[in-house]
């Protein structure tokens, strides 16, 4: 059994893994903030790793065609909107009116759609309360009130639209909106569940800290899929195969960076020694604070988090749930030893019960 | 990659087809309260109400649709893990899971019944060997091989390359219960495979080739037995780590229970097969292996069903509920009907298929919850909220 510190808390996860002369962990910097959902990274993705196509189909998830990570997306582009002024928020927006120009209606529709993703579970349908929800949470707190939980809310404004909005109610109701988009990837956590999990030795920590899943052992478990706290990890359909984002382990063996990074044109996804990304993200929140965009928050940066930190983390713009990210994950394997406790416990009542039916009776 | 594919744009196409019917439109859960009252179902450039509004007759109001959370509110006091219930409203993208729900189909719930099942019947065969009562020895035995065989036949049939299956045998690790439990599988099977074998030891000719075979079987038997049966609890129990070592937060909250009350409906369904297969005379230990389990089944289920607060509800609605409780049913029934027919046949052998099929109720029951709670991005957000809410009032 590992000691406890390899199952939770801050950790190098290359030395840990037995690594000897392992170099710096190397990771993403996913920037939201200058992110233009050109998808770019998708498609570099695709084409380098040969990523099977998941599927023609719109969704009505805004420009979301992809509808979430599967084992045929390595990349997943998020599109959220939301109506509060862009930019500045300053006295030229000051007097718009913002709102949702679309009803709660769509937004429940759109969460019903499905994608043909050829995996499984792929993009199953939401929610269609929650999803309905977007439309109706309470809106305009962005901004003033980052990192509190209760105001923050997504819109649905029902991109893509045949006009754009307020076009048929009149200029009154004409709304101003911004638009979030984030390039979603496997988080390559300190502590990876999917790894832990792996009854096969299939997936496996790289050289450089990230998580690998070998295609010639894996035997398609599925158990990496439902311990992945982020659900990244998926099955490809008529292959039985788990597949995911491996950091393009390929191309960093040979120097290079990997294909999305390589491919963004606004330097949104920034790959490096994951301690120089750190040090650039949090200079970049400063800025970012200094030029009135409170919101900004790191999500996935601090060693400490349930999950030991992500070799990919991430500058947003709202909370972690509005992108579709959980709030607070927690590597499973860190309560583990707490199980086998509680299942040997388990065993010693049943062993008990069994040996007292057999002794303890008259007839 | 995958044949008969929806030609491309149809989904959309249907898409707009639906909204532009919006007056009809409804969303296919019957829970949905959209939008605010006769704004509802009105065009999407007229549906919602002007933001940045509070107070106005349109305001957004806190949704209505799930009052059952606030109302089943688990009771406080219960330990250290009860999440307090947050009202349901948390922020989502598109209403969209954020976990993967498992991939696994039907075979691994019906695999966790086999696999209690095995270890149930193993420790009844074990004591009606100790305690010189043959029918409990061979009925346990016999199910402990068929309950096996069929386990290992569902875990294969549910990896996605069946042909691969022996690649869990390159490793042995702690930290995956699914190695581990390999590992159990590995060392319990060719075991209650050897003690079942033992069995038809007395039809093998008592001469030539087959008479040494004859006469060390029942001996080999007898050990393969208490082997089988010192694996069987691991066995039996190790399933409830399976489950709960995952991101699926019914069954990873539940992680002290689950054991429990898997080893509960183990002990039940051995209890069944006694029950089932064995004379009134010798079914005594069988009726008592039977409360105990049922004990440890419904103290479980029960507490799974009221400690974990919203983590709980997975466990009370739907398809779950309604397995779990026709478990509870059919254990108690079981159980009943296990101490009254002390003296019929007859009662004995329907309170041991009850307990049986109270066995598999509970099992896909369990099962069926934990997949309800990680297809819905509410169970994943709202407790990850209240952690968050918790340890922020703590510094």
């Amino acid at each position: 059994m590992p000691d406890g510190s390899s199952l939770y808390g801050p950790l190098d996860p290359a030395p840990d893994a037995g690594w000897t002369a392992a170099g710096p962990r190397m990771g993403f910097f996913t920037d939201t903030s200058v992110c233009i959902g050109c998808k770019a990274c998708e498609v570099a993705c695709k084409e380098w790793n040969a990523v099977p196509e998941s599927g023609f189909d719109l969704l009505g998830m805004s420009y979301d065609n992809t509808g979430a990570l599967t084992a045929n997306s390595w990349r997943h582009v998020a599109f959220v909107e939301q109506p509060v002024p862009a930019g500045h928020r300053t006295a030229p927006f000051a007097g718009n009116p913002t709102g949702a120009s679309a009803g709660a209606t769509s937004a429940a529709v759109a969460a019903g759609t499905t994608g043909t993703s050829g995996t499984e579970p792929g993009v199953p349908p939401g929610d269609a309360d929650a999803a309905a929800r977007m439309a109706t949470a309470p809106g305009g707190t962005v901004g003033a009130s980052a990192g509190d939980a209760a105001g923050t809310g997504t819109r649905f404004l029902g991109m893509p639209g045949a006009a754009p909005p307020g076009r048929h109610t009149g200029v009154e109701t004409r709304t101003d909106f911004r638009w979030l988009m984030m390039s979603d990837v496997c988080k390559h956590c300190t502590h990876a569940a999917c790894l832990d999990v792996c009854p096969t030795g299939s997936l496996f920590r790289t050289e450089f800290g990230t998580v690998v899943v070998q295609e010639d052992i894996c035997n398609g478990c599925g158990y990496c899929i439902s311990a992945c706290p982020y659900g990244v990890i998926d099955q490809r359909r008529g292959d039985g195969r788990a597949w995911k984002c491996t950091l393009c382990y390929d191309r960093l063996g040979a120097g290079m960076t990997p294909a999305c990074a390589q491919a963004c044109p606004t330097e949104s996804i920034q790959y490096g020694p994951l301690d120089e990304l750190r040090e650039r993200a949090a200079q970049r929140v400063a800025t970012l604070h200094d030029r009135g965009v409170p919101e900004a928050r790191l999500y996935g940066h601090d060693p400490t988090d349930g999950v030991g930190g992500d070799g990919a983390f991430f500058l947003l713009l709202d909370e972690p749930e509005v992108y579709g990210l959980p709030p607070d994950p927690v590597v499973t394997t860190r309560d583990l030893p707490r199980m086998w406790r509680r299942a040997g416990l388990a065993a010693l009542a049943m062993t008990a019960a069994a040996v007292a039916a057999f002794v303890g009776g008259s007839s | 990659m995958t044949g008969g594919r929806i030609p491309v744009g149809e989904r959309f196409r249907g898409f707009r087809a639906r909204l532009a019917a919006d007056g009809v439109f409804r969303p296919q859960r019957s829970s949905v309260r959209l939008g605010h009252g006769p704004k509802v179902g009105a065009g999407p450039a007229e549906g919602a109400p002007p933001a940045g509004a509070p107070g106005s007759a349109d305001a957004p109001v806190p949704p209505r649709d799930v009052p059952s959370v606030a109302r089943r509110r688990g009771r406080g006091g219960r330990g250290g893990e009860e999440l307090r219930v947050p009202e349901a409203e948390f922020t989502s993208y598109y209403g969209r899971p954020i976990l993967k729900a498992p991939v696994w189909r039907w075979d691994i719930a019906a695999y966790l019944f086999t696999g209690g099942l095995a270890a149930g019947s193993s420790l009844l065969a074990a004591g009606g060997q100790l305690t010189g009562r043959p029918a409990l020895r061979r009925a346990g035995r016999v199910t402990a091989l068929g309950a096996v065989t069929a386990s290992a036949y569902f875990l294969v049939n549910d990896l996605g390359r069946p042909a691969r299956f022996h690649h869990m045998l390159r490793v042995a690790k702690p930290t995956s219960p699914m190695s581990v439990g390999t590992w159990i599988l590995t060392a319990y099977g060719p075991a209650a495979g050897l003690a079942a074998v033992a069995e038809a030891a007395p039809l093998l000719p008592g001469r030539g080739v087959f008479s040494p075979v004859r006469r060390l079987l029942p001996p080999a038997g007898q050990v393969a037995g208490l082997a089988a049966a010192a694996v069987a609890p691991a066995l039996a129990t190790y399933t409830g780590v399976l489950l709960a070592g995952t991101a699926v937060p019914s069954w990873h909250e539940a992680y002290p229970e689950l054991p429990t009350i898997f080893a509960g409906s183990a002990l039940a369904s051995g209890a069944g097969v006694g029950l089932l297969a064995a004379p009134c005379a010798q079914a005594g230990p069988a009726r008592r292996m039977a409360v105990a389990g049922a004990a440890l089944e419904l103290w479980g289920a029960h507490s799974v069903e009221t400690r974990l607060g919203l983590l709980s509800e997975p466990y009370r609605l739907g398809r779950a509920g309604r397995l779990l409780r026709a478990g509870r049913l059919l254990t108690a029934a079981g159980v009943v009907g296990a101490l009254a027919g002390r003296r019929s046949r007859v009662v004995s052998a329907l309170s041991g298929t009850a307990l049986l099929a109270a066995s598999v109720a509970t099992r896909f029951g369990i099962f069926h919850g934990g997949v309800a709670s990680a297809r819905d991005p509410k169970y994943t957000v709202l407790p990850q909220r209240e952690r968050i809410r918790r340890r922020s009032e703590q510094v």
